[in-house]
């Protein structure tokens, strides 16, 4: 039945295609068929690679009829967040300073998906940069939450998360520098997953922070998460800072009780700002936990409050170390007529950054500048320290953390763009994570009275992605998320 | 302590970004803002807490020191603004 696969999940479509009962072309054109019918108003790709993604199809289809496996993730498509390279393909970072830039290779990543047989679709919008918790921030229009047109889908890998709500992938790939998959992936009611610190390569990912990103997958259930992200992870020698792991296998158990399993609810994370209905879903998650035999108990995160001030330092500074390679000289938005070099660099980037990442690239500049650099940059490195032994203690006598991924459901456009320091509050359950560099997820856990989904996010130990991904299989199987958006 | 139009230019000039005049003042006025609610830190006591750089603690990462051959060269300088061969063209920056 040809309407269904859209609603397959991305394991099943690799199990049909290499049994040779569908062909992966025949997927792929389904799916093309639905981003032309749905995509024109949700807007969740800056790119749709219609051909490529036919001819990459055709390859895995030959491979399997000559007898050769084709992959775990054989004729799955994915859709990949406009920051990671694909090569041949403009990679934009949904900005100005970046359009028309073709990228000479493809991330590690990218690498790995066609390894497995996966078919590259398209590349999903962003704030631009990644800055951003709305996909607002994009220089070139907005997406919106397939849940509601009149929200945003979260931020900043709004089209990614939007585009696998909407069934216009079965998966996608985001980055999280400190909720980015995370918030998105609640917002629009699907599973999003940030893993460790350093778990997948992001050789071929636009830097913005570095001692932060990541990036991890986005799904419509939790065992094609784990799927995508055993794809990805895994030491890369081109990429220093990725852990010395191999890459794991999921064997996710349906029926697998959770008994012995440790949950602390910090209580830090249900204080003020958070939304009445948020707060009840998540309690609500907690006895659907101890239903299944885990034991869950309040703990303490102390420095929790002071996550984001500490992150508006240590992200901003590292990005406007990162974004100096954008001066206009070796590829995109260049103004070549001023009077010298450095006037060349200043207005190429003076007209090709857009509010937002000029506004974090003076911010961080300051942090760094002289004079300034250990109150605002050494002060939040240390502030980090205590940050991340808040969870390694907590870590002692638990095995998880229970939280609500953010403190609201979606907003509305232009609801916070008007004041900064409002839309960095949104991410304040989830920044902590990747400054302690844990592993973290976020699942639907309902919807609240609008018909919004509500997320839950999970964490856990570094390297601790299989605890983390039974305990939410299990959450699902117990409580299934009855839909997506229509 | 308040940011004043001057320390904004000198972040902008050290940024390499041209600002227009609104764009300064408005950066000025959200930076004074953010720097604000950032004072919170100073309340915590970290004289005898060391600075976290990397949480994984890896640390001198090293490889054989030897040149590869990228196959795709044509592709990198295909996207510069201006070339003259195999060289990125920019501005004069010795008189």
């Amino acid at each position: 039945m040809k309407d269904g696969w859209i609603d397959w999940a991305a394991g099943r479509i690799a199990e049909e295609v290499n049994a040779g009962r569908v062909k992966a072309e025949e997927v792929v054109r389904a799916f093309l068929s639905r981003i032309r019918e749905v995509d024109p108003r949700l807007r969740a790709f800056v790119t749709v690679l219609e051909a490529e993604a036919l001819e990459q199809a055709r390859a895995v289809d030959a491979r399997i009829s000559a007898g050769k496996p084709g992959g775990r993730l054989a004729g799955v498509p994915v859709a990949i967040k406009d920051n990671m390279l694909v090569r041949g393909v403009e990679t934009t970072c949904s900005s100005k300073i970046l359009r028309g830039y073709k990228a000479p290779y493809d991330a590690t990543v990218v690498t790995r998906l066609r390894l497995e047989g996966a078919v590259i679709i398209g590349k999903t919008n962003l704030d631009e940069f990644a800055m951003g918790s709305s996909t607002e921030n994009s220089a070139f229009f907005k997406t919106k939450n397939p849940w509601d047109l009149e929200r945003v889908p979260g931020g900043s890998s709004g089209g990614s998360a939007a585009a696998v709500a909407a069934r216009m992938a079965p998966l996608a790939l985001g980055s999280d520098t400190g909720g980015s998959i995370r918030q998105p992936a609640a917002f629009c009611g699907v599973v999003g997953v940030k893993p460790t610190y350093g778990l997948v390569s992001r050789y071929g990912l636009v830097a913005f922070a570095s001692s932060l990103d990541q990036i991890g997958p986005f799904a419509a259930n939790v065992a094609d998460a784990a799927l995508a992200l055993s794809v990805i992870e895994g030491h890369d020698a081109a990429d220093s800072t990725s852990a010395p792991v191999e890459g794991r296998r999921y064997a996710l158990e349906d029926s697998l009780g959770l008994a012995g399993l440790r949950i602390g609810l910090p209580k830090e994370y249900f204080t003020q700002g958070l939304e009445r209905e948020v707060e009840a879903s998540t309690r609500a998650a907690v006895k659907v936990f101890e239903s299944l035999g885990a034991s869950v108990r309040e703990v303490s995160l102390p420095h929790t409050r002071y996550a984001v001030s500490t992150y508006y330092i240590l992200a901003p500074s590292e990005a406007s170390a990162n974004l100096a390679r954008f001066d206009g000289m070796r590829y995109g938005y260049s103004r070549r007529e001023a009077s010298s070099l450095e006037q060349a660099y200043a207005s190429s980037r003076g007209e090709g950054f857009g509010p937002e990442v000029k506004r974090r690239i003076m911010l961080g500049t300051y942090a760094l500048s002289s004079g300034y650099y250990d109150a605002y940059y050494g002060k939040a490195q240390r502030v980090r320290t205590l940050i991340k032994r808040d969870f390694d203690e907590v870590f002692e006598s638990v095995d998880l953390l229970l939280t609500p991924t953010a403190p609201t459901t979606a907003f509305r456009f232009g609801e916070k763009s008007a004041d900064p320091l409002q839309m960095y509050l949104s991410d304040i359950f989830t920044i902590p994570c990747n400054i302690a560099g844990c592993a973290g997820l976020s699942m639907p856990s309902g919807l609240d009275s609008r018909g919004l989904p509500i997320g839950i996010q999970l964490l856990a130990r570094p390297f601790e992605e299989s605890r983390m991904l039974q305990a939410a299989r299990a959450f699902e199987a117990a409580r299934p998320f009855p839909a997506l958006p229509a | 302590m308040p940011i004043d139009e001057k320390a904004v230019r000198h972040i902008a000039r050290l940024a390499r970004m041209e600002l227009r005049a609104e764009e300064l003042e408005a950066y000025r006025n959200q930076l004074d803002k953010i720097l604000e609610s950032m004072e919170e830190l100073r309340a915590l006591d970290t004289d005898r807490v060391s600075a976290t750089s990397h949480v994984l603690g890896l640390t001198d990462v090293l490889r054989p020191d030897q040149a590869r051959l990228f196959e795709n060269r044509e592709a990198l300088l295909e996207g510069a603004p201006e070339r003259e061969g195999p060289y990125y063209k920019v501005r004069k920056v010795i008189e």
